[in-house]
């Protein structure tokens, strides 16, 4: 049996009909006490429980059709026990009280086949968090109904013009709680919902997402026209020669590229010399036009105000003015450098220690019209795409332009140009940023959501060109 | 789980279904991993759960429960029928199925030793003395070090008839060493990059691969690294070790041929195909001694696109992709299969949880060997570079123009491998790389990889997947681009 059919009270458990919805936290929070009880019976000397539960809808489409229309419900539960300098994890979907007891013994079967770490901390005790509410009724309201009439008017839109829409919407809600036997307990739920459209008018394509806690931030339709103009205009590209180029990096093309520098910001991985930012620290390393904080108490941000192990997640300032001011710390890299910890943990036990999750930088006031405007030659650069790290001191980064990549000249995009791909370390882009945008909610596909800007940057290295 | 099964797809026929399929699995995984001489990850898990594929009103519908009761999988195939109908709303054409058997069947991947009957404290000695043989090593500065192991037991039912129960025992293992010296990270990784070797083998697996004896030897590589030769930006000869040729067909070939990104299915995420319908039995692919197929069969290997019955009920096939250089295959599904003109599906469709839509993926895609010898092969390059070991890998969202870059490379002069380069990297564009191939090394020398984290659908679903490979000469590469920077 994967799931109790009756709750504690003995009432039958809930139907879950056409629309997918989540288990009342109380219920949550009964597992979870569940497993705290059955852990101290079983010898555990401290225990840690993490139940989470998703409930998501996706529909997707293609050729102006769906095609792929998905539900799903399901709930983990996570043990960690520690046992005389001992720990590790079992985790498991099944939360009758056997399946529990099994999955804690599994945790402590674990635990004891390890040599003892004298490095192992204490589970923390009671925390206090701060609140945030990124549950939405509007998105919790959305049927597959509501979805497949979205995406049969910009399938509509596509058919009219002679393209091609691809794409996605989907809607859900999760909720975790976080609990141990020290008293520590936290819980968050969200809603998330997500509409991206791909519009290919033969041999082009251009792209438009969104992604919010609400779904009434965004309109699929108007999303959908956007990337219909564009690959309208992204038909007829034109070969250019590979080089060195100013570009306009729109917000999700900046989202992509530079999600790959935040692991370099935990301490764990300073400490592993695995980071680009070792010896670099403090020093001036960017451009002074960057300042980058991790922030979840960020209007535009999603996610828990707490970490793996429930420690309340702070703000912190990564880089000041283009100098690397700050790193983030698990308590296990906090107790290490004597600093306090700042919440940016992985559950434990884990060999990465944390990462900052949150981020959000600094913008500036320039639209991308008036970056394009005062361009005398480039490139627009809508979405990056297959970014890999090629040198992961100099931070050089691989990958290609996608879904509409436009030549500037001045101060108009004149063309659609055939897509590059980039050699380019991201440390020297971050220096030769001359223009900003304001720091908006962005989505792509390599880096998870960030509140960032679009960017003018110069000498941007493009060393080959494909054949679209 | 038979019962959880029919209840499922009796109510879906009850709801409306014309068709119907169900796949309740149980998954059971244990990670473990150690960095710089202590444990890392220490995490067994299980889930349990069923996902039902229903056709009603024409258009599809699926929904997943972990609610493995009676009225728990009847909401749960209601909700799938009812999504069905509202992706009804925007359909445009009616779904056609390729006619396919009925099965009744039951099916184990065969294995020698089951690696969750292994003490845990012997895979973490193990892995313990591995990560402490490699710190010996002067220069080193991160070791790391994981094996993981998994048993996946699904049942599959349709409104058909078929009734398919399968258990598959995964096992891999791999270890790493990084040296940070200057303002240069240097990494070595054995058996593969990434995680190491995957397959579909038990606990024997990793006592194949001779940890403690490989441990050694690529730490120093590492910390030597710092101070070889930088790979010389130019056009040559390019010889593959096998595990990065294994990357590269899954790049070039594998992806390229899945009939779901040929029909624009994908093109919103993990985008489309280069390979045009019209490409079918005309694209000259590859040199004449290129022959790649699509082999799911136990006799190919115990890949990780290895099974008996795919995600619909359809059983494991052999399927050329490229005979004697010319392309002459797709990766399909029952529904795809018309297209291309065939009369069945090539059973690629595979899920990756019980709460994931079966998709079109890869099975195992092989080079098949070739004639030479790997000595023979080395002593007939006359200036060259032999590159071994992914570390990064890239390619457009049509998989025409690439780049990968290696962990470690070896100069080729007069037929001898002569001074160690460091970082190399290659880059082309797909058939012209692929009809440059002249030489492809023979059976002794060929590996089946498994590459254990192939992402592909949204949601995004991760996949093993099989690439049989023998180190191969390529022509007239353009070689060292990445670091042109």
């Amino acid at each position: 049996m994967a799931r109790m059919a009756k709750t504690r009270n003995g009432s039958p458990g809930r139907h879950r009909g056409s629309r997918t919805e989540l288990l009342p936290e109380r219920e949550l929070r009964r597992v979870a006490a569940t497993v705290l009880r059955l852990a101290k019976s079983i010898g555990a000397e401290a225990t840690e429980v993490h139940v989470d539960e998703v409930a998501d809808s996706l529909t997707r489409f293609a050729n102006n059709a769906i095609h792929q229309n998905v539900a799903e419900c399901g709930l983990n539960v996570s043990i960690r026990t520690v046992v005389d300098g001992h720990t590790a994890r079992a985790t498991t979907n099944r939360i009758d009280e056997d399946s529990l007891r099994t999955a804690i013994e599994a945790s402590l079967s674990l635990a004891h086949s390890q040599p003892r770490d004298p490095k192992l901390l204490p589970l923390p005790g009671k925390q206090s968090y701060r609140r945030v509410n990124r549950f939405s009724d509007e998105t919790m309201k959305i049927t597959p109904e509501d979805r497949a009439r979205a995406v049969r008017r910009a399938s509509d839109l596509a058919i009219k013009r002679g393209q091609v829409a691809a794409g996605i919407f989907s809607t859900g809600e999760s909720q975790s709680v976080l609990s141990n036997s020290l008293g520590l307990f936290a819980a968050y739920r969200e809603t998330h919902a997500e509409f991206s459209i791909t519009m290919q008018e033969n041999p082009a394509a251009s792209w438009a997402k969104a992604n919010s806690g609400n779904v009434r931030a965004f309109d699929p339709q108007a999303l959908a026209e956007r990337a219909s103009d564009k690959a309208r205009l992204a038909v007829d590209a034109r070969e250019l020669a590979p080089g060195r180029y100013t570009v306009i990096l729109e917000p999700s093309a900046v989202l992509d590229i530079v999600g790959f520098l935040f692991y370099d910001f935990a301490a764990t991985a300073l400490e592993d010399k695995r980071s680009c930012l070792n010896g670099r620290m403090g020093k001036p390393l960017f451009g002074k036009n960057i300042s980058i904080a991790d922030d979840v108490y960020h209007p535009l941000q999603l996610g828990a105000p707490f970490d793996g192990e429930g420690m309340p997640r702070q703000r912190v300032q990564l880089v000041d003015r283009g100098v690397p001011a700050n790193l983030v710390y698990s308590r296990a890299s906090a107790r290490a450098a004597k600093k306090p910890p700042t919440g940016h943990g992985f559950p434990l036990p884990n060999e990465y220690g944390e990462a900052p999750m949150n981020l959000v930088f600094a913008g500036g006031t320039s639209s991308v019209d008036e970056m394009i405007a005062t361009t005398e030659r480039g490139l627009l650069v809508t979405r990056l795409w297959y970014i890999r790290e090629v040198d992961p001191y100099e931070k050089v980064m691989t990958g290609m332009t996608r879904d509409g990549l436009f030549l500037v000249e001045k101060g108009k995009v004149v063309r659609a140009a055939r897509n590059f791909r980039f050699n380019q370390s991201l440390l020297k882009m971050l220096c030769n940023v001359e223009q900003l945008g304001p720091a908006v909610r962005a989505t792509g596909e390599e880096a998870f959501e960030m509140v960032v800007p679009a960017m003018r940057i110069r000498d941007f290295h493009f060393s080959e060109v494909t054949k679209f | 789980m038979w019962d959880f099964c029919a209840n499922a797809i009796d109510t879906a026929r009850m709801r409306g279904a014309t068709y119907a399929d169900v796949r309740a699995m149980h998954m059971r995984q244990r990670d473990l991993t150690t960095k710089n001489g202590q444990v890392g990850t220490l995490a067994q898990s299980e889930s349990i759960g069923l996902g039902i594929r229903v056709l009603a009103s024409g258009a599809w519908g699926f929904a997943s429960t972990d609610r493995l009761t009676r009225e728990g999988v009847a909401a749960c195939a209601a909700q799938a029928v009812a999504i069905a109908k509202a992706s009804a709303i925007a359909k445009r054409k009616e779904v056609q199925m390729a006619p396919e058997d009925v099965f009744v069947d039951s099916w184990q991947s065969p294995f020698v030793k089951d690696p969750f009957e292994i003490p845990l404290d012997t895979q973490i000695a193990l892995l313990l003395a591995a990560d402490a043989e490699m710190r010996r090593v002067k220069g080193i500065t991160l070791t790391e070090t994981d094996m993981q192991f998994r048993k996946i037991d699904s049942w599959f039912a349709s409104t058909s008839g078929s009734r398919i129960h399968q258990r598959k025992v995964i096992s891999g293992c791999g270890i790493a060493a990084t040296s940070f010296q200057g303002e240069e990270i240097q990494k070595r990784s054995y058996p593969n990059s990434f995680g190491g070797q995957h397959a579909l083998q038990g606990y024997e697996l990793i006592e194949s691969l001779e940890l403690l004896k490989h441990a050694p030897v690529l730490a120093e590589q590492a910390a030597m690294l710092h101070k070889a030769a930088q790979c010389p930006e130019s056009t040559g000869t390019l010889v593959l070790g096998s595990s990065q040729l294994g990357l590269q067909i899954h790049e070039s070939i594998g992806h390229p041929i899945e009939l779901d990104r040929v029909l624009g299915e994908e093109a919103n995420f993990a985008g489309t195909s280069f390979l045009t319908l019209d490409k079918l039995n005309q694209l000259k692919y590859a040199s004449d001694i290129v022959n790649v197929v699509a082999d799911a069969r136990a006799e190919h290997g115990p890949g990780l696109g290895t099974f008996a019955y795919d995600d619909e009920g359809v059983p494991a096939q052999s399927t050329d992709i490229i005979k004697n250089g010319l392309f002459r295959g797709y990766l399909s599904n029952r529904e795809t299969a018309h297209l291309v003109g065939l009369e069945r599906s090539s059973g690629t469709m595979r899920t990756e949880s019980w709460n994931r839509l079966p998709i079109i993926r890869m099975t195992n895609i092989s080079l098949l060997p070739g004639s030479w010898n790997y000595d023979d092969l080395i002593a007939d390059t006359d200036d060259g570079i032999l590159m071994e070991t992914n570390r990064s890998w890239s390619i457009d969202d049509r998989r025409y123009q690439f780049q990968f870059s290696t962990e470690i490379g070896w100069e080729i002069k007069g037929g001898r491998k002569t001074r160690m380069l460091k970082n190399p990297s290659y880059s082309g564009i797909t058939t012209e790389f692929w009809n440059s191939c002249d030489a492809i090394c023979g059976p002794d020398d060929w590996t089946l990889w498994g590459t254990p984290n192939c992402g592909k659908g949204q949601p995004m679903q991760t996949m093993g997947t099989g690439h049989g490979a023998s180190p191969s000469r390529f022509r007239n590469v353009r070689i060292g681009t990445a670091f042109s920077e």
